[in-house]
């Protein structure tokens, strides 16, 4: 099957918007290579459950890529149509199964040394995408603010070293009500620029109940999805012919109902907490790993405005040790480890916040919960610098957004 | 065929920050030179003169090398970058003013830990199935150095971190294959045979892939059974487990074992893989950093056990080096530190390290060379011919 043969009534299966959208770009679709459509169908198939942002994305892709001109594609897709796939590949069923698709496509470039020049040729494509592509401006600047460290008393090494060139780090700050200050903050800016998805509030442990207006999740409120998974998975796993692959295949197929998740939630929101364990690696473990791969991929796929991430002690891994003693430790968390693991990932949130549009006037605070240390990046403030200036959390953040 | 996976939708549509994987390669082979000479150590380049190695006969037969993979994927940012250095203070303190160091080692084939591992034993970039316990395609370096130079099989050994490495000690090809290759030991299952599931929470130490941590392959191949402690390696169970209580990860288990094996069969060709740093794949930096440094000390612990052993001391070569590295913190395609699936710069360059019997010492050399170049090399060393290997032999070692 090759996407020049694709019919409407392939597509008989996708959900109802996807499907809408497919028939009106058909066309176009019949026109690009195999090694490229099942990737574009891959986020297609799941536009229904897509943020704003996301749909806009999809909406603007095949909108630019049906303006092309015969020349235009092929200059564009001239890279793509170098890959020769196997029958195997094009025999599959691309069309229900895109994800599915890409990962044997990728198993196939890895074992026959494409994998590089594929590589290539996606940036290639992406950066011509992006050029192409007319962003509006933001109602206002974005956002970004990390709280790290809760539960550790006292920490002598050096925080926030990856940040430190891009920023100014602030060593005079006034913890008190610091948190309840962001949270007042991030609301504060959902209420003037109420854009759906547009603000959110992700914490690796229990959520406050603060900050109205605010898309939120946390370590706690998933509790009963991760659990749920855990025990679907162990039972998986012992089935004959389960291997990593399908192992991955199966749980990329999940859906909120086959988890029994609360009917009244949001679907696009329950879809995306799912996808969030299923798809991040370590999230179903450690609660800094959950922080940091929700911060990516609200990000990636929200884009929101403001984001505000709070990260809280994850349980601590049990040494070789202890665990052949079978002794119990009373301490079952490592608050200086999940600083550490929460001082990298705010570098990671403000490199993916960097990925989007609006970098140039964004900002972003990280603040050491408690504690009088914390860093800003913004367009307003000096780099490699270090402040003394006596501020409360409120004051910074207003210092930040400028 | 099932391989890491990579992302290329992200690719395609997430802004990269990144710079070229030319300019990230050369930056980080030139972070480790700059910092290696502020440690007094001299550019290979520069030196002239014939090789150090020796290679008559009589010395070749008394040489021993191991080979430990500083696994599983380490990058230069938390190795041998200024800012990681002080992750690695053995390696950089103790062992690198004793090495010649290769600033710039390239993995070209698939950044998976056990294929990756295969492809540096056969010095082909291999293509078998990563997630299960399957031989390489093409003989191994076991079989090369037991064919050629008529070595018993106790004279190769391989201490392995899982059950998918089970058949790392011989290919499937028909001029080499079963029963001429390593002996295989993995640590970890022995440790779970002798526990034998008697201890909770055991499984997830015990798990048997980072990359996918609640799947463990069948075992294939010839298992080093449980007997075999007592047989081989003069350790009865009880002292097995009772010395397992006393370490704090799998890898010190396999060094331990490794050690005992020195003792025991003093193996001329002895292949270690560590694999703590994996636990990079959970997504917790802290965990990462500390597999890091844990595996630095025990490098600097299985050097010194070199020079006490009289089989060894004095005429063995070292090498240490890792599969491949991590993705970059700036690639799109990745999550930083936490994987190797997008095939960058990052993930794909390395490092190595010489040390010991026939390699100069405090010498850093920039060329370029491949992982699978080891093979070839090790071959020229120890005077056997890799066939089919298709790395080239590093000339600093002809």
């Amino acid at each position: 099957m090759l996407p020049r043969e694709l019919q409407p009534a392939q597509f008989s299966a996708y959900p109802p918007q996807a499907g809408k959208l497919v028939a009106a770009h058909l066309e176009v679709l019949r026109e690009l290579p195999l090694s490229f459509v099942p990737g574009l169908l891959r986020e297609v198939i799941e536009y229904d459950y897509k943020f704003p942002a996301e749909r806009a994305a999809v909406d603007g892709e095949l909108t630019t890529l049906g303006g092309l001109s015969p020349s235009e594609r092929t200059d564009w897709f001239h890279g793509f149509e170098q890959f020769d796939l196997p029958a195997q590949l094009e025999h599959f069923d691309w069309i229900n199964s895109p994800a599915q698709f890409t990962e044997k496509l990728s198993a196939y470039l890895w074992s026959t040394h494409q994998l590089d020049a594929y590589r290539r040729t996606a940036e290639e494509y992406g950066t011509r995408l992006r050029s192409s592509i007319h962003a509006d401006p933001l109602p206002v600047a974005r956002l970004g603010i990390t709280v790290i460290g809760q539960g550790v008393a006292e920490y002598d090494e050096l925080l926030f070293k990856n940040l430190r060139p891009h920023g100014t780090y602030f060593n005079q700050i006034r913890p008190e009500n610091g948190l309840e200050a962001l949270l007042d903050v991030a609301a504060a800016r959902a209420k003037s620029h109420p854009v759906p998805y547009g603000h959110w509030y992700v914490d690796g442990g229990s959520e406050l109940h603060r900050g109205e207006g605010l898309t939120r999740i946390s370590y706690q409120s998933i509790e009963p999805l991760r659990t749920s998974l855990l025990k679907y998975m162990q039972g998986r796993i012992g089935r004959p012919g389960m291997g990593p692959e399908e192992l991955r295949t199966d749980l990329a197929r999940l859906t909120p109902s086959d988890l029994a998740m609360n009917r009244s939630l949001d679907p696009v929101l329950s879809r995306f907490q799912l996808k969030i364990l299923t798809e991040g690696s370590g999230t179903q473990i450690f609660s800094t790993t959950f922080a940091q791969w929700t911060t990516r991929e609200v990000l990636r796929r929200a884009q929101p405005l403001t984001l505000l991430v709070r990260f809280a002690p994850r349980q601590r891994q049990r040494p070789m040790n202890e665990l052949l003693s079978d002794t119990r430790s009373d301490s079952q968390v490592d608050p200086v480890g999940s600083l550490v693991d929460a001082d990298m990932a705010a570098y990671y949130q403000w490199i993916n916040q960097q990925r989007l549009t609006g970098d140039n006037r964004a900002a972003f605070l990280v603040w050491f919960e408690g504690h009088a240390q914390a860093l800003v990046v913004a367009p307003t403030l000096p780099r490699g610098t270090t402040s003394n200036s006596a501020l409360d959390l409120k004051q910074l953040v207003a210092l930040a957004a400028g | 065929m099932k391989q890491p996976e990579f992302e290329h939708e992200s690719m395609m549509r997430t802004p990269s920050l990144r710079r070229s994987d030319r300019e990230i390669a050369h930056g980080l082979s030139s972070s480790r030179r700059e910092f290696l000479r502020g440690t007094g150590m001299a550019m290979g380049a520069a030196l002239m003169g014939a090789s150090p190695l020796v290679r008559a006969e009589a010395a070749r037969k008394k040489r021993k090398v191991i080979v430990v993979t500083f696994g599983g994927g380490a990058r230069d940012q938390e190795t041998f970058a200024p800012e990681g250095q002080e992750n690695i203070p053995h390696l950089i303190g103790e062992l690198a003013p004793q090495s010649s160091f290769f600033t710039h080692v390239t993995n070209q084939g698939i950044l998976g830990h056990y294929v990756a591992t295969a492809s540096l034993t056969t010095g082909v970039y291999e293509t078998l199935n990563n997630f299960s316990a399957v031989p390489p395609d093409h003989p191994t370096v076991f079989e090369y150095f037991r064919k050629d130079l008529r070595r018993p099989a106790s004279d190769a050994w391989v201490v392995a971190p899982s059950n998918g490495f089970n058949r790392i000690g011989e290919s499937n090809c028909r001029s080499y294959g079963p029963g001429t290759g390593a002996e295989v030991i993995l640590p970890k299952h022995l440790l779970s045979a002798t526990s034998a599931g008697n201890i909770s929470d055991l499984d997830h130490l015990l798990r048997d892939n980072y990359e996918s941590p609640m799947y463990t392959p069948q075992l294939g191949g010839n298992e080093f059974e449980l007997q075999q402690l007592e047989t081989i390696l003069r350790l009865s169970v009880e002292d097995f487990m009772g010395h397992a209580r006393t370490l704090s990860s799998p890898d010190e288990l396999s060094v331990y074992i490794a050690k005992r094996l020195m003792q025991q069969e003093a193996p001329s060709l002895l292949w270690i893989t560590m694999h703590d740093i994996d636990v990079a794949h959970s997504g917790a930096y802290s965990l990462y950093i500390e597999g890091i440094r844990r595996t630095d000390r025990l490098c600097a612990e299985l050097w010194k056990a070199v020079q006490t052993q009289p089989e060894y001391a004095g005429n063995t070569t070292m090498f240490v080096l890792p599969d491949f590295g991590r993705d970059a913190d700036y690639d799109a395609g990745g999550n930083g530190f936490q994987h190797h699936r997008t095939g960058d710069a990052a993930s794909r360059t390395t490092w190595m390290m010489a040390l010991g019997a026939g390699v100069r010492q405090g010498v850093v050399y920039d060329e370029p060379m491949q992982s699978i170049d080891l093979v070839p090399s090790l071959g020229a060393m120890l005077g056997f011919t890799p066939a089919e290997s298709q790395g080239r032999p590093i000339k600093e070692f002809l």
